[in-house]
C-alpha cells in the first residue's frame, strides 16, 4: 500500500496549524472575550472574512437582505453609502449604488472544509460522523470532567491516550471492537502518520483530512487544544492534547471501517479520482462579497460619522477650575458608559474617569479557605505578585462559600432534594438569593483584610511576592494616575470603581464580569489600588514624583455589580479622620445615579415597564438577577462600538447610548504619547476582542457564536453542548448579541495623529490590529477638532458625512421611548 | 360530577385552540394562555377532588360519547377518575403550570416562541385524555397526542441535524411501544367480547373468571402492555431514548423527560394493574424489569459527564423502581415516589445550568482531589469493562438499531428496484387479484383462504418497509404507506361480512389526506427540484412553512392520527380481525407503527433538519 511520493507529511507543523485554526475558548469558568477569527488576523479585516468564508464556511457578514433593511429603515444612511461606493468603485459608481439596492439573489457559496471527507458518504456509503462522533465525545468529555461525573474516569493520571490504552487494555470490554485498531492503540509508540497511512494512503492529503475531521467538531478538538497549553484551567488535572484527541478519532474510524468492510478495503486517497480544491489555496472575492463589505462600511460609518460630527461640533465644555466634589474612576466598560453620564447629571461637580478595570495593578489573587490562585487582570499578562485575602480577628465564614451539598445519608439527600424543589417553585413566583447564584459581591469578604504591601521581597509564594513594594505601588499609582490625567484638583473622595455581574442559571457568567480582569470581578483591584493610594509613604515617594496628593483627600475601593445596578463601598479600608459625612452624600448620588442607569438598562428588556419610577424598576432588574428563568439577566457588551480615549469633556455632551468604551487620557501630560502606547496596547486585544466577539457571533450565531442557550447541556463544567451527543459550543449565546450591532470597534484618540502613530507603533501586535482594519482608529486634534483617519499604515484627514446630529437637551424621555439602538444626541 | 371532567378535557381543548389562533407577535397572550389552562385546570380539580373524597373517593366511570357503534362494535369514549387519576392530574396540571409561567420569560424572543406554546398544550390535552381515560380506545387517543407532542418539542430546533433526528429516534420507540398497545387492545376485543372499561377491571370476580379460562390471552395482553409501558418509562431495553430527548428547551426537558411525559408508563401500568396483578408471572417480571432497569440506568448515570444525560438514566433507574413498588402491590408507594421523582428532576434540570457556577465555585473553595469511588474496590478489569459498558450504555441504543430498525430496513431494501412511476404496475394487478380473490373466495380451497388475508397484510408491510427506507423518491415513500392502507382493507374484508361502510370510514382520512400530501409533494418538487430527495434533512419549513404545515397534517391524517375517521376506522379493522388470527393482528399491528414512523421520517427528511441550502446560517452537524 505504500506509495512513493515527495510529499512529506510533518506532524508537528500540521497540529501547529490546526491549533492555530481552532477555537481557542478556554473552559466556561474562566471565559475570556477574545477575537473568534483570531487566526486570520495577519489579513486584513476583508480579505480576512473572505479567507473565513471560503476556507470554513462561516457566515462573516450580515445578509444584503438585513443591510437592506437597515438601510430602510435608516440604520444606514445614503450619504454615507455613497461616499462608501464613492471611495471604493469609484468608476462604476452608479452600476454600484444600482446592485447594492437592487433584489440580490442569494448565493449558493461553498466552503472547502469537508470535502475530502465527504467522500467516506459517496465512495465508501458510510457515515463515519454519526457512527463516531457520540462516542468520541463521551470518552473525551468522560476524560476532562470536572465534576459532573459521580463514577470518574478510572485511569487519568496520564496523558488522554494513555489513559485509553490503558483502560482498553485491562477490560473485557471495548471501545474499539476489531483486532487490528485494538493493537494499533495498544502500541505505545503509536505513530498518528501510520494511522493515516491506513486511513488515506496519499500523505499529500493527510493534512486537508486532518482538518476536514477536526473541524467537523471545533468545539471539542478548540478545548483539547485550548486545555493542551492551559492545564492550570482545570482544578482536577487532565492531560490532554490535540494528538491524542486525533489519533483516539483515527483509531475509532479505522475501527468503523473495519467492522463494516473487513480489514482490506483500499484507503481514501487511492480511491477519489477527482483533484480536490486545496483548503488554503487562494481566495478569490465576488460580486457578493464586494456588496458585503460596501454595506459593511456603510453600516459602520453611518454611526461613526454621527459621533465624530457631534465630537468636532461641540465645543469643549468650560473647563471649570473649581473643585470637583468626588472623583470617581471606573472601568473602561462600555457598561459604566450610562452609569457615568448618570452622576454627572446628579452631581454636575464630580468628575468621573475611564481606565482598565485592574487599575494598573496585576496579581494573583488567593481568596480566603482556597488553595487555589485566580488571576485578576488582562488575559496576557503574567503577574509576579499575589494578593492574599485573610480573615480579619474572630471573623465567620457564612453564605455562599459554605458547602452547597453536604454529605449526608441518601434518604435526607432526597428530603433535601424535595425540599429544594419546593423552594424553586417559589423562585419562579418570586426570585430569591439562592446558593445557586453567581454574585459579584461574592468575590470578596466586606469583611477580609488583603495583604497589600510586602515587607520582605523573600518571602513568596510559588514563586509569586506577596503583597507589593512601596516603590512598586508608588509606580502602580502614578501610572494610572497620569494615564487618566488626574494629577491635580483632587477631591475629598476618590472613588476606585471596579466591577463585576451577578446572575444564576447561567453557563456563561465569566462574560459578564470585567475583561480586564480575566473575567473576574474588579472589586480586589479596585480595594489593592485605594489602599495603596491611601498609603502615606506612597504618597510621600508620589510627591517626590510630583504628585501632590493632599491628605483630606481619601481613595475608596468599590465594586458595581453591573446586573443589579448595586454598589458597595469597601468603608472597612476608610482611613481615620476621613470626611465620613462627605461620602453619606456621594453614595446617596451613586444610589440615585444607579436606579437611573438601570431603568435606562430596562428599555432593552422590552417586558418591563420603564415609565415607573426609577427606583421601582430597579428593584425589577434586581430580580431578574435571581430569577431561574431570565436568560438576560443583563446584556453584557451588546451594541459595543466604539472606543474613546481622550479627557471626560472630550466627548461629555455626546449621548452615546451604552456603546462606547471609554478612556480618560489627557493630551497635555503625554506629549510623548507615552502613556498612549499603554493605553492602545491594553484597547486593542481587550476591546478589541470584546468588540469582535460579539461581532463574530452576531453575523454566524450557529457557528462562530454558540447558538441559543436554551437547550444548552453543561458538559464536565468545562463547556455547553446542545442535547446530549452534541460538540461543544464556544462563542456567545444568541441571548447575549441578538441586540448587538454587528460593527468594527472605532477607537477615537484625542491627540495629534503623529503621536498616535508614534504610540500604536511600538508593539507590532497592536499596529496589526490598526493596520489590517480590524478596529478603526481616528485621531481628533485637540485644538482645532480635525478628525484623521488611520488607513493603510497613515493618517490622513477625514471628513465624516454631512449627517444631522440632533440636539436634545432632555434624553431622558428619549431614550425610555425607544427599545432599539438611539442615534448620538448633543446633549445640554 | 360528570360535569367536572367535561370541564376539564373542555379546558385544556380550548387552551389549546385558543393558543393556535394567538398571532405569534403576541407573546404575552400566548403565554398567559399557556400557565392559565393548567392553572385554572388544576384549581377545578382541587375543588372537584375536594368534593369526591367529601363524596367517598368511588371511582366513577363515565360512558360518554358513542362515536360510531355497528351491529358488534362500538367507539366509544369513555373517562374514568379515581386516585391514580387525581395524583397525576393535579400534579400535571401543576407542574404544567409552572413550566410555562417560567418559560414565559425563558423564550422570550425565542424564534418559534408560539410553537412552543402550543406544543406544550398539545401535550397537556395529550396527557388530560391519557389520564382520564376510561377505556383503551380514548387512552389511545391521548396516547397518540402524546407521541406527537413529543416529537415536536424534541425537534423544536428543528433547523439543526441532531434534535430531528432524535425526535425521529424517540417518535420511532413510542410507536415501537405502541404495538403493544394495539395488540393489547385487539386481544381484549376478544377476550371480553365487548369494549372493556378500566372500571370493569376492578371487578375482580370478572377479572379472575375471565383469566381462568383464557390464561394465554391474559398473558399475552399483560406482556404487550408492560412492553408498552416499558417504551414510554425508558425501561429496558427501550432507555437509551430518553437523555437523546433532551434536545428542546431546558423547561420542556423538564417537564417531559423529567416529570410527565416519561411516567405515562407508570400511568398505563398503575390503570390496568387490577388486570395484571392477579398474573404472578407478570408481577415477576416487571419486578425483574424493574430491578434490571434500577441496576443498569444506575451505572450509566454515575459515569454521565454531562448533566442533563445523568439527570435521564437517574430518572430511569428511579422509574424502575417504580416499577418495582408497583408489582409488589405498593400503588401509593408509587403514586408518591412518582411525585417526588417528578418533582426533583423538574428542579435538577431546570437549575442544571447553574451547576457550572456552583460545583466550581465549591471546588474552589473545599478542592479535594478525587476521592475512590465504590466501584474502585472492584477488581480492575471488573471495573474497567463496566466503566466502558457504562459509557456505551450498555450498547441499548446500538441493540434498538441492531435488533429492530435494522433489520426492519434491509426487509424494505428488498424492494428498491420501485419508482413513482412503476409502483403501480405492481400493485394495481396484484391488488386486483386481492378483490377477484375475495370475490371468488368460495372456490379457493379453505387452507389458501385462510392465509390470504395474512399475505396480503404482509404485502402491505413490505411495502411500508420500502418506504421507511426510502431514499430517492418522496413521493413513492408516500404512495406505498396509502397502498398499505389499502392492503390492510383488503385483509380484513376476506374475514368477515365487513361493511362497505366501515372500509370507506377506514379509508375516508387517508384517501383525503393522501390526496393532499401528494399535491405538496408534487409542488415542492416543482419549487425545489435541486433539494428534493430523502438521503438528508432538506429543511424546508425554513423556506415553505404553509407547505410544512399542510404536509404534516397530512401526514398525522395519513398515520391515523385523532383528527380524522381514519382512526376510528384503525381501530374497528382491528376489530374484524378475528382471535385465531394472531399473525394478521401482529403483521397489521407492525405495519401501521411502521407505517407512523416512515411518515414522521418522510416529513422530518424534507423539512426538517438544516437547511439545503448553504447560503442560510446553518449549524454544524455535530452541534
Amino acid at each position: 500500500m505504500k506509495q512513493s511520493n515527495s510529499f512529506t507529511f510533518n506532524e508537528g507543523a500540521c497540529l501547529h496549524h490546526l491549533r492555530h485554526y481552532l477555537p481557542a475558548q478556554a473552559p466556561l469558568k474562566d471565559f475570556i472575550h477574545h477575537n473568534t477569527l483570531h487566526a486570520f488576523q495577519e489579513d486584513h479585516f476583508h480579505h480576512a472574512l473572505l479567507k473565513a468564508n471560503t476556507f470554513f464556511g462561516y457566515q462573516v457578514y450580515l445578509s444584503v437582505n438585513e443591510y437592506q433593511k437597515k438601510y430602510k429603515n435608516g440604520e444606514i444612511k445614503l450619504e454615507v453609502l455613497e461616499k462608501v461606493v464613492e471611495r471604493h468603485k469609484k468608476d462604476q459608481f452608479d452600476t454600484w449604488i444600482d446592485k447594492l439596492l437592487s433584489n440580490s439573489e442569494s448565493v449558493e457559496s461553498t466552503s472547502r472544509i469537508g470535502k475530502l471527507r465527504s467522500y467516506w458518504k459517496s465512495i465508501y456509503h458510510i457515515n463515519l460522523d454519526k457512527a463516531i462522533h457520540p462516542l468520541l465525545f463521551r470518552i473525551t468529555g468522560s476524560y476532562l470532567d470536572q465534576g459532573v461525573s459521580l463514577w470518574h474516569f478510572p485511569v487519568s493520571k496520564r496523558g488522554f491516550l494513555a489513559s485509553v490504552r490503558e483502560l482498553e487494555s485491562n477490560s473485557y470490554q471495548h471501545f474499539i471492537k476489531g483486532k487490528r485498531a485494538r493493537n494499533l492503540l495498544l502500541k505505545t509508540h503509536l505513530k498518528m502518520e501510520q494511522l493515516l497511512e491506513i486511513l488515506i494512503g496519499k500523505s499529500e492529503l493527510y493534512e486537508q483530512y486532518l482538518f476536514d475531521q477536526q473541524f467537523a467538531h471545533p468545539g471539542w478538538s478548540g478545548m483539547a487544544a485550548t486545555l493542551e497549553h492551559k492545564r492550570d484551567s482545570l482544578l482536577h488535572d487532565r492531560r490532554i492534547s490535540l494528538h491524542d484527541l486525533i489519533c483516539l478519532e483515527l483509531l475509532l474510524e479505522i475501527d468503523h471501517l473495519d467492522q463494516a468492510f473487513g480489514e482490506n478495503w483500499r484507503p481514501l486517497g487511492s480511491r477519489i479520482s477527482q483533484s480536490i480544491p486545496a483548503l488554503f489555496s487562494p481566495v478569490k472575492s465576488s460580486e457578493h462579497h464586494q456588496l458585503q463589505i460596501l454595506w459593511q462600511e456603510a453600516y459602520e460609518w453611518s454611526y461613526f460619522d454621527q459621533v465624530l460630527i457631534g465630537l468636532c461640533k461641540t465645543s469643549l465644555i468650560a473647563q471649570t477650575n473649581s473643585k470637583a466634589s468626588f472623583q470617581a474612576v471606573f472601568c473602561i466598560d462600555d457598561r459604566e458608559c450610562s452609569l457615568r453620564r448618570y452622576l454627572e447629571h446628579f452631581e454636575p461637580d464630580c468628575k468621573t474617569f475611564g481606565t482598565a478595570g485592574f487599575f494598573n495593578v496585576a496579581f494573583y489573587f488567593q481568596p480566603r479557605d482556597s488553595d487555589f490562585y485566580t488571576k485578576v487582570c488582562p488575559a496576557p499578562l503574567q503577574p509576579g505578585h499575589l494578593i492574599k485575602e485573610s480573615k480579619p480577628e474572630a471573623g465567620e465564614d457564612s453564605g455562599l462559600r459554605k458547602k452547597t451539598v453536604g454529605k449526608s445519608n441518601w434518604l435526607l439527600s432526597q428530603v433535601n432534594d424535595i425540599v429544594a424543589a419546593i423552594k424553586l417553585m417559589f423562585n419562579i413566583i418570586k426570585p430569591t438569593k439562592s446558593t445557586a447564584m453567581v454574585c459579584s459581591f461574592d468575590h470578596m469578604k466586606e469583611d477580609s483584610e488583603l495583604t497589600v504591601e510586602c515587607k520582605d521581597t523573600q518571602h513568596k509564594h510559588n514563586g509569586l511576592q506577596v503583597g507589593f513594594t512601596l516603590i512598586e505601588m508608588a509606580d502602580r499609582v502614578e501610572g494610572l494616575l497620569r494615564t487618566i490625567g488626574l494629577v491635580k484638583d483632587f477631591g475629598a473622595w476618590v472613588y476606585i470603581v471596579g466591577h463585576g455581574a451577578s446572575s444564576i442559571n447561567n453557563t456563561h457568567y465569566a462574560g459578564y464580569d470585567c475583561g480586564a480582569c480575566s473575567g473576574r470581578p474588579g472589586s480586589v483591584n479596585a480595594r489593592v489600588f485605594a489602599q495603596m493610594a491611601n498609603h502615606k509613604e506612597v504618597r510621600k515617594i508620589l510627591r517626590d514624583r510630583n504628585i501632590e496628593i493632599p491628605d483630606h483627600t481619601f481613595f475608596a475601593g468599590c465594586i458595581h455589580d453591573t446586573t443589579r445596578d448595586e454598589i458597595r463601598f469597601y468603608e472597612k479600608d476608610f482611613p481615620e479622620g476621613c470626611n465620613v459625612d462627605l461620602h453619606k452624600t456621594n453614595k446617596q448620588t451613586f444610589e440615585h445615579a444607579l436606579s437611573f442607569n438601570a431603568r435606562e438598562r430596562s428599555r432593552r428588556f422590552v417586558l418591563m415597564n420603564t415609565r415607573k419610577a426609577a427606583e421601582k424598576v430597579h428593584e425589577k432588574v434586581k430580580l431578574r438577577s435571581m430569577a431561574l428563568f431570565e436568560p438576560r439577566p443583563e446584556l453584557n457588551h451588546a451594541t459595543n462600538a466604539l472606543c474613546i480615549v481622550g479627557r471626560r469633556s472630550f466627548s461629555q455632551r455626546l449621548f452615546l447610548d451604552r456603546r462606547s468604551f471609554l478612556q480618560s487620557y489627557d493630551y497635555q501630560i503625554d506629549p510623548e504619547g507615552d502613556y498612549l502606547t499603554g493605553i492602545m496596547n491594553a484597547i486593542a486585544p481587550v476591546c478589541g476582542g470584546i468588540n469582535l466577539e460579539y461581532y463574530f457571533s452576531k453575523v454566524d450565531n450557529q457557528r462562530l457564536g454558540a447558538g441559543t442557550k436554551l437547550p444548552h447541556n453543561v458538559m464536565g463544567l468545562i463547556g455547553v453542548a446542545n442535547g446530549m451527543d452534541g460538540d461543544l459550543r464556544p462563542g456567545l449565546p444568541s441571548q447575549m448579541i441578538e441586540v448587538h450591532d454587528p460593527v468594527r470597534l472605532l477607537v477615537i484618540v484625542e491627540q495629534l495623529p503623529e503621536i498616535v502613530q508614534r504610540a500604536i507603533s511600538k508593539e507590532p501586535a497592536t499596529k496589526q490590529w490598526f493596520d489590517n482594519n480590524w478596529i478603526h482608529l481616528i485621531a481628533i486634534t485637540p485644538d482645532d477638532r480635525k478628525c484623521f483617519r488611520y488607513q493603510n499604515g497613515e493618517f490622513s484627514l477625514y471628513y465624516p458625512a454631512d449627517l444631522h446630529v440632533e440636539q436634545c437637551d432632555n434624553v431622558l424621555p428619549v431614550i425610555l421611548k425607544s427599545t432599539d439602538s438611539l442615534p448620538v444626541y448633543l446633549m445640554k | 360530577m360528570n360535569l367536572f371532567i367535561h370541564t376539564l378535557i373542555f379546558i385544556a381543548i380550548s387552551g389549546f385552540l385558543l393558543s393556535l389562533i394567538i398571532s405569534r407577535h403576541k407573546e404575552n397572550n400566548l403565554s398567559l394562555i399557556a400557565w392559565l389552562t393548567p392553572g385554572v385546570s388544576g384549581l377545578v380539580s382541587i375543588i372537584f377532588i375536594a368534593v369526591w373524597l367529601m363524596k367517598g373517593a368511588e371511582p366513577l366511570n363515565i360512558k360518554d360519547l358513542i362515536i360510531f357503534k355497528s351491529s358488534d362494535y362500538e367507539f366509544l369514549l369513555d373517562f374514568y377518575f379515581d386516585k391514580i387519576t387525581a395524583v397525576f392530574l393535579t400534579t400535571g396540571a401543576f407542574l404544567t403550570c409552572l413550566i410555562a409561567l417560567y418559560s414565559r420569560y425563558y423564550l422570550h424572543r425565542e424564534l418559534g416562541y408560539k410553537r412552543f406554546f402550543n406544543t406544550l398544550l398539545l401535550f397537556y390535552l395529550g396527557y388530560n385524555l391519557t389520564i382520564f381515560a376510561g377505556n383503551f380506545e380514548t387512552l389511545m387517543i391521548g396516547w397518540e397526542i402524546l407521541g406527537i407532542s413529543s416529537f415536536l418539542l424534541i425537534a423544536f430546533y428543528r433547523d439543526r441535524y441532531l434534535p430531528v433526528k432524535n425526535a425521529v429516534k424517540v417518535f420511532s420507540i413510542y410507536r415501537i411501544g405502541d404495538v403493544g398497545l394495539l395488540l393489547a387492545m385487539w386481544a381484549s376485543h376478544h377476550l371480553w367480547h365487548q369494549n372493556i372499561t378500566f372500571s370493569k377491571l376492578n371487578n375482580f370476580e370478572l377479572v379472575h373468571t375471565k383469566l381462568l379460562e383464557h390464561s394465554s390471552e391474559g398473558l399475552f395482553i399483560s406482556i404487550m402492555l408492560l412492553i408498552t409501558a416499558s417504551a414510554k418509562s425508558a425501561q429496558l431495553p427501550f432507555s437509551s431514548w430518553l437523555p437523546r430527548a433532551m434536545e428542546g428547551p431546558t423547561p420542556s426537558s423538564a417537564i417531559f423527560y423529567g416529570a410527565l411525559s416519561v411516567h405515562i408508563g407508570v400511568f398505563l401500568l398503575l390503570r390496568t394493574w387490577p388486570f395484571l396483578e392477579h398474573q404472578y408471572l407478570i408481577r415477576t417480571l416487571t419486578i425483574l424489569l424493574g430491578i434490571c432497569t434500577a441496576i443498569i440506568a444506575h451505572f450509566i448515570a454515575r459515569v454521565q459527564s454531562s448533566v442533563k444525560s445523568q439527570v435521564a438514566y437517574s430518572s430511569i433507574a428511579q422509574i424502575g423502581i417504580i416499577f418495582i413498588e408497583i408489582a409488589l402491590g405498593w400503588e401509593n408507594i408509587a403514586l408518591i415516589h412518582f411525585i417526588t421523582n417528578a418533582f426533583l428532576r423538574t428542579y435538577q434540570l431546570l437549575t442544571s445550568p447553574s451547576m457550572v457556577a456552583y460545583a466550581i465555585r465549591e471546588q474552589f473553595y473545599h478542592f479535594k482531589p478525587r476521592s475512590r469511588s465504590i466501584e474502585d474496590s472492584l477488581p480492575k478489569k471488573i471495573e474497567n469493562s463496566l466503566y466502558i459498558l457504562s459509557i456505551k450504555e450498555w450498547n441499548l441504543d446500538l441493540i434498538m438499531y441492531k435488533y429492530i430498525f435494522g433489520p426492519l430496513k434491509s426487509l424494505g431494501h428488498k424492494l428498491d428496484f420501485l419508482t413513482p412511476k412503476n409502483v403501480f404496475y405492481y400493485f394495481l394487478p396484484l391488488f386486483a387479484v386481492g378483490i377477484a380473490g375475495r370475490y371468488f373466495a368460495l372456490i379457493i380451497p379453505q387452507f389458501i383462504l385462510e392465509y390470504l388475508p395474512s399475505i396480503w397484510a404482509f404485502t402491505g408491510l413490505i411495502m411500508v418497509l420500502k418506504s421507511f427506507s426510502e431514499k430517492k423518491y418522496p413521493r413513492l415513500a408516500w404512495f406505498l404507506i396509502i397502498m398499505n392502507h389499502c392492503w390492510m382493507a383488503l385483509a380484513i374484508i376476506y374475514n368477515e361480512k365487513v361493511d362497505l361502510l366501515e372500509i370507506g370510514l377506514f379509508l375516508s382520512g387517508v384517501i383525503l389526506l393522501g390526496i393532499t400530501g401528494n399535491a405538496v409533494l408534487q409542488k415542492l418538487k416543482k419549487t425545489e427540484p435541486k433539494h428534493y430527495n430523502l438521503f438528508k434533512y432538506n429543511g424546508h419549513v425554513y423556506e415553505h412553512r404553509k407547505m410544512s404545515f399542510l404536509f404534516f397534517i397530512s401526514c398525522l391524517g395519513v398515520m391515523g392520527f385523532p383528527i380524522t375517521a381514519t382512526f376510528i376506522g384503525e381501530d374497528l379493522i382491528f376489530s374484524h380481525i378475528r382471535e385465531h388470527q394472531f399473525l394478521l393482528a401482529c403483521i397489521n399491528a407492525l405495519s401501521y407503527i411502521v407505517g407512523g414512523i416512515a411518515l414522521i421520517r418522510l416529513y422530518a427528511r424534507l423539512f426538517l433538519g438544516p437547511h439545503a441550502k448553504p447560503f442560510h446560517e446553518t449549524a454544524l452537524l455535530s452541534s
